[in-house]
């Protein structure tokens, strides 16, 4: 088939990125690209401009793409050439050199230039500035600047937002003297509050910059070229040089003589094409996305993939939401970050506040219902970084609300471990001291990895791991070794899950022996073994071959081993709903089988304890019912509560829903247990809202689905991934999500970290909006898994291996 | 010299597990690993007593099931050097059994 002609208006940070997110994807065996850019270059870091200004950065640092970069990949690049015309109809664009270039495809990429305010004597003739009057926008702007700047020059800036103090920083570097005019009452009044610009007012006057806030330019005085400003208060500011940074306007003429919908830009579906002709794309400062246009590159990172994805047909269903917005101020010698709004505007937001303008530090953080939805840290911004995550990914905050602000502990968490006495223990599991993990790193071993395997310390729990790995880290002093093996799957094999999972499908790898024969250089690893069997039960769903060595012993003998090394016996109780025969068949049993102790679990059944190793197979033959997994790394139950069937409250039906649940997924194998709830009503009696997949009730058939909840040595509410409207449906969002989780998560990584880690947007944009298409394959998966159940205890009554359960063996003759 | 004592066949521990045997009144872990080596040590785990047998073998190396402590099969030593299990010595025979010199005694531990 012959190729199709991509042609791409706007050679900026968009649209190279555009085309090489569609070179990602084998666009260059789909399509003919050319480019056309206005500027006379290839495509550069406009980000750095304020760098090159300042003198840090020289011009030729900054190029993401020069021009090789097209030449290699086969791009015909028409730099210095902009397109004046689109002719639709006949699908060709017409440049100002005369150019002409059909196409079937077109992407308009042509960003934004900086605003000029019409203030009189601005331009000189129709549209050329000024002598003496930049733009802050190219890298032709800021040679132009840097030329005119020099020791004691007087320079103004018009416009006191991001843009405009980075200019001022830059001028300053120039020996200038240097002063900014804003229009507002304070500085960067689109990320900051009153209190913060004035702080940083107080901060950039602190670096000899002056600063003129809520005062309007009149007119822009000089003959041939500037000599000054006249403020509409009636003073005047003698200069010769002028910046404007007023910000900017889309380039989006092109869109509106082509005959497309432009509002403030140029009007895009969620594939990022125009509404009104299916051929053209638009991306970056140009496009307008459900009313918002993007002023910032994060944004358009994502809108590049979108329509990559969309044109190189690798994803049709490629979408893009919108995006929030965070940023942070490049000014040498001011830290400065913000995130979403500026103040609380609902009765309910929670306004965290923190300031100490003397040294230049202002946090201030506003939590809607636990989450954050906007900040500003000015000063100190070691927490940007986990705010900004937080923010960007709307995912819960802590409750204590001082460490949102600060490290706890602060001064320096240095200080602390400092502080902390040798014999202070610190894994309470293994009763592992500070010590004994300061003797381990002088001994030589330098990663977490090493560390935890000669002391043991973190491998109980887990909780202490963060405070043995800074320990670590400290005690190296520095040293400490970067361990790649944390990425790995397993250790020993050098691959990630996602390689991993590969690698083992593409060698159809069914054993846990053969994984580490192929993969694994012949090298048996205790620790490892249990993990790979996991996931062969999750790639192969059945058709693997099980090894029992491989297991831990509770997944081995399918029951739970007890201090004394005797085992514990539960059998499922869906929904906790239980009948009198059942409960005398299980009274029967332990007596017959002398069980010490019965039990009721906190997973709403019966557990017999301390049940003799040898005795297992007959206890199970005698309970009659099938395994209830209360032992393994698997599906383990769903508690429920009344619901509809007595409660007076209740408004879904929560026991028949846990039974589905239970019988469905039974057993399933996961990468740490599932635990299940399903609640009537909100109440919340099951607590379905601390378990990896809960389901409440909200009436009218419906039921919301929530994912990542804990309640055991962490607790946390879990996320709300969606509502669906009935029991099928619950069945079918929960089981993706399980399935979502057994594919992606880390061995012995519970829903709740590993959602921590990924984040519910994502989670949920995979599982809902089947953003990555895969929605159908995971169902499909999890539908196989189902199908090859096979009830472990009915298997081992039957097998009868001979010294399988036996506890004691007699030498031989 | 006493004669040796045939504990059990090869076969009767499956590849990469372990069993417990009864040897002139000892408790005895017997372990048969997937590269086809047998080994033993005692039972019980030093540290509270965990049946090693039902332990996770992998390579030259158990670990207990109650707390994971590690223990190499040919020298008893634990991994971090806190407690060491007892080691016997047991060898497989040509027709595949799994032999011990009797009198049972520790060589180490
Ligand atoms: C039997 C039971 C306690 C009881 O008598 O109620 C129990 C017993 C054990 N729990 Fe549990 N958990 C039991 C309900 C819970 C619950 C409540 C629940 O299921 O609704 C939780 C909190 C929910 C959760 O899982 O997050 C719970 C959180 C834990 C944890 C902490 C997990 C976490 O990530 O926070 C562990 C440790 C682990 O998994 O690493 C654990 C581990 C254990 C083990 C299996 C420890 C072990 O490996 O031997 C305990 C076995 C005791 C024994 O000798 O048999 N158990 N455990 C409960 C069995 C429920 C069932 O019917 O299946
Ligand atoms: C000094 C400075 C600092 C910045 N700092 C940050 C920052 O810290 N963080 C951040 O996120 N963002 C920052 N930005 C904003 C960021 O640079 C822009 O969001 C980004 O460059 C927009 O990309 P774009 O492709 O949409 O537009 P551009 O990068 O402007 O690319 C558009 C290109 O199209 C060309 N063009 C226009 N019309 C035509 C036509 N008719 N024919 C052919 N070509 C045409 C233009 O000449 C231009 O080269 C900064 C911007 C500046 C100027
Ligand atoms: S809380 Fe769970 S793990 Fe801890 S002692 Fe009780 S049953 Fe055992
Ligand atoms: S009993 Fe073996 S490690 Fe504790």
């Amino acid at each position: 088939m012959a190729k199709r002609k991509l042609v791409v208006i706007g050679n900026g940070m968009a649209g190279a990125r555009a085309v090489e997110e569609v070179l990602a994807r084998g666009g260059a065996k789909l399509f003919d690209i050319t480019m056309f850019g206005d500027e006379p270059y290839g495509n550069y870091n406009r980000i750095l401009l304020s760098n090159i200004l300042s003198g840090i950065q020289d011009a030729s640092e900054i190029f993401l793409n020069p021009l090789d970069w097209y030449a290699e990949n086969g791009i015909t690049l028409h730099a210095g050439s902009p397109v004046t015309e689109v002719d639709r109809f006949a699908r060709v664009v017409q440049a100002a050199n005369g150019v002409r270039a059909g196409y079937d495809v077109l992407l308009i990429a042509t960003g934004s230039r900086a605003f000029i305010p019409p203030i009189p004597g601005i331009f000189l003739g129709e549209r050329r500035l000024k002598p003496g009057v930049f733009g802050f926008r190219t890298i032709d702007d800021c040679e132009g600047i840097a030329a005119a700047a020099g020791e004691g020059r007087k320079a103004a800036v018009i416009g006191g937002g991001l843009l405009g103090l980075e200019a001022a920083r830059g001028l300053l570097q120039h020996g200038c003297e240097v002063h900014v005019i804003h229009l507002a009452g304070h500085l960067m009044e689109q990320q900051l509050d009153t209190q913060g610009g004035a702080i940083l007012r107080r901060t950039m006057e602190g670096m000899g910059i002056q600063v003129h806030v809520g005062t309007s330019t009149g007119q822009v005085l000089g003959e041939e070229r500037v000599t000054g400003l006249a403020f509409k208060d009636g003073t005047v500011l003698d200069c010769e040089l002028v910046v404007v940074a007023a910000g900017i306007r889309p380039n989006s003429e092109i869109g509106l003589r082509a005959g497309l919908t432009v509002e403030r830009a140029i009007v895009v579906d969620n594939h990022m094409r125009s509404v009104d002709d299916m051929n053209i794309y638009v991306v970056g400062e140009c496009a307008q996305h459900r009313g918002r246009v993007y002023g910032l590159v994060a944004p358009l990172w994502d809108q590049a993939k979108v329509f990559a994805e969309h044109v190189t047909e690798s994803n049709r269903d490629a979408a893009y939401h919108g995006s929030k917005l965070a940023t942070k101020l490049k000014v040498m010698g001011v830290e400065l970050a913000s995130m979403g709004v500026t103040e609380p505007s609902e009765e309910r937001d929670e306004v965290i506040q923190f300031s100490e303008p003397r040294r230049g530090t202002y946090k201030k953080l506003i939590v809607r219902d636990g989450r954050l939805i906007g900040g500003i840290l000015m000063g100190d911004i070691s927490k940007a970084a986990y705010l900004m995550q937080a923010f960007d990914r709307d995912s819960p905050l802590p409750e204590e609300r001082l460490s949102l602000l600060f490290d706890l502990g602060a001064p320096p968490q240095k200080v602390t471990l400092d502080e902390m006495p040798a014999e202070a223990q610190v894994c309470n599991c293994n009763g592992v001291s500070k010590a004994a993990i300061g003797q381990c790193v002088a001994g030589g071993n330098r990663t977490l990895a090493a560390v935890m395997n000669a002391t043991r310390a973190g491998k109980g729990c887990g909780s202490c791991k963060g405070l043995v790995s800074d320990l670590v880290a400290w005690f190296a002093g520095g040293e400490v070794e970067e361990d790649p093996s944390v990425h790995w799957y397993v250790p020993g094999i050098p691959l990630r899950k996602p390689e991993l999972i590969e690698a083992i499908r593409e060698k159809e790898l069914k054993s846990v022996s053969a994984v580490f024969r192929e993969l694994g250089g012949g090298i048996e690893d205790a620790n490892a073994k249990p993990a790979l069997a996991s996931l062969l039960a999750v790639v192969w769903k059945g058709d693997h071959v099980a090894e029992p060595d491989a297991r831990f012993i509770n997944e081995r003998i399918h029951a739970n081993i007890q201090k004394d090394g005797t085992f514990s016996v539960v059998p499922p109780m869906p929904g906790g709903a239980t009948t009198p025969a059942e409960l005398r068949r299980i009274a029967e049993v332990a007596e017959r089988f002398n069980v010490p102790l019965v039990k009721l679990t906190g997973g709403q059944r019966i557990d017999l304890l301390g049940v003799r190793k040898e005795d297992l197979p007959a206890v199970w033959a005698a309970l009659g019912t099938v395994s209830g997994h209360a032992y393994g790394k698997t599906f383990r139950t769903c508690k429920a509560c009344v619901g509809t069937e007595f409660c007076r409250f209740g408004l879904g039906d929560s026991i028949a829903l846990a039974r589905k649940i239970e019988d469905r997924f039974k057993g399933i194998d996961s990468p740490h247990k599932m635990k299940l709830a399903t609640t009537g009503c909100p109440r919340n009696c099951s607590e379905a809202l601390i378990k990896d997949v809960g389901f409440v009730a909200v009436g009218d058939g419906k039921w919301e689905i929530y994912v990542g909840g804990a309640g055991g040595s962490h607790v946390r509410k879990g996320d709300l991934l969606c509502t669906v409207a009935s029991h099928e449906e619950a069945l079918l969002l929960g089981g993706r999500f399980m399935q979502y989780y057994r594919e992606e998560a880390k061995y012995k990584e519970r829903t709740y970290t590993w959602i921590e880690r990924v984040g519910i947007e994502r989670v949920r944009a995979v599982v809902v909006e089947d953003s990555e298409g895969i929605a159908a394959r995971l169902d499909a998966a999890m539908q196989e898994s189902v199908d090859a159940y096979v009830d472990p205890w009915s298997e081992l009554i039957k097998q009868r291996e001979t010294t399988r359960f036996a506890s004691l063996i007699p030498a031989g003759e | 010299m006493e004669a040796e004592r045939v504990l059990c066949r090869l076969a009767d521990i499956p590849p990469g597990e372990g069993r417990t045997f009864e040897v002139g009144g000892e408790r005895i872990a017997v372990f048969h690993t997937r590269a086809g080596g047998v080994f033993a040590t005692a039972a019980d785990c030093p540290h509270k007593a965990g049946p090693m047998a039902d332990g996770l073998v992998g390579g030259t190396t158990v670990t207990c099931p109650l707390h994971e402590r590690v223990y190499d099969l040919r020298s008893g030593k634990e991994l971090s050097g806190e407690c060491d299990i007892a080691v016997y010595p047991v060898r497989l025979s040509a027709d595949g059994q799994v032999v011990m010199p009797a009198p049972v005694a520790a060589v180490a531990g």
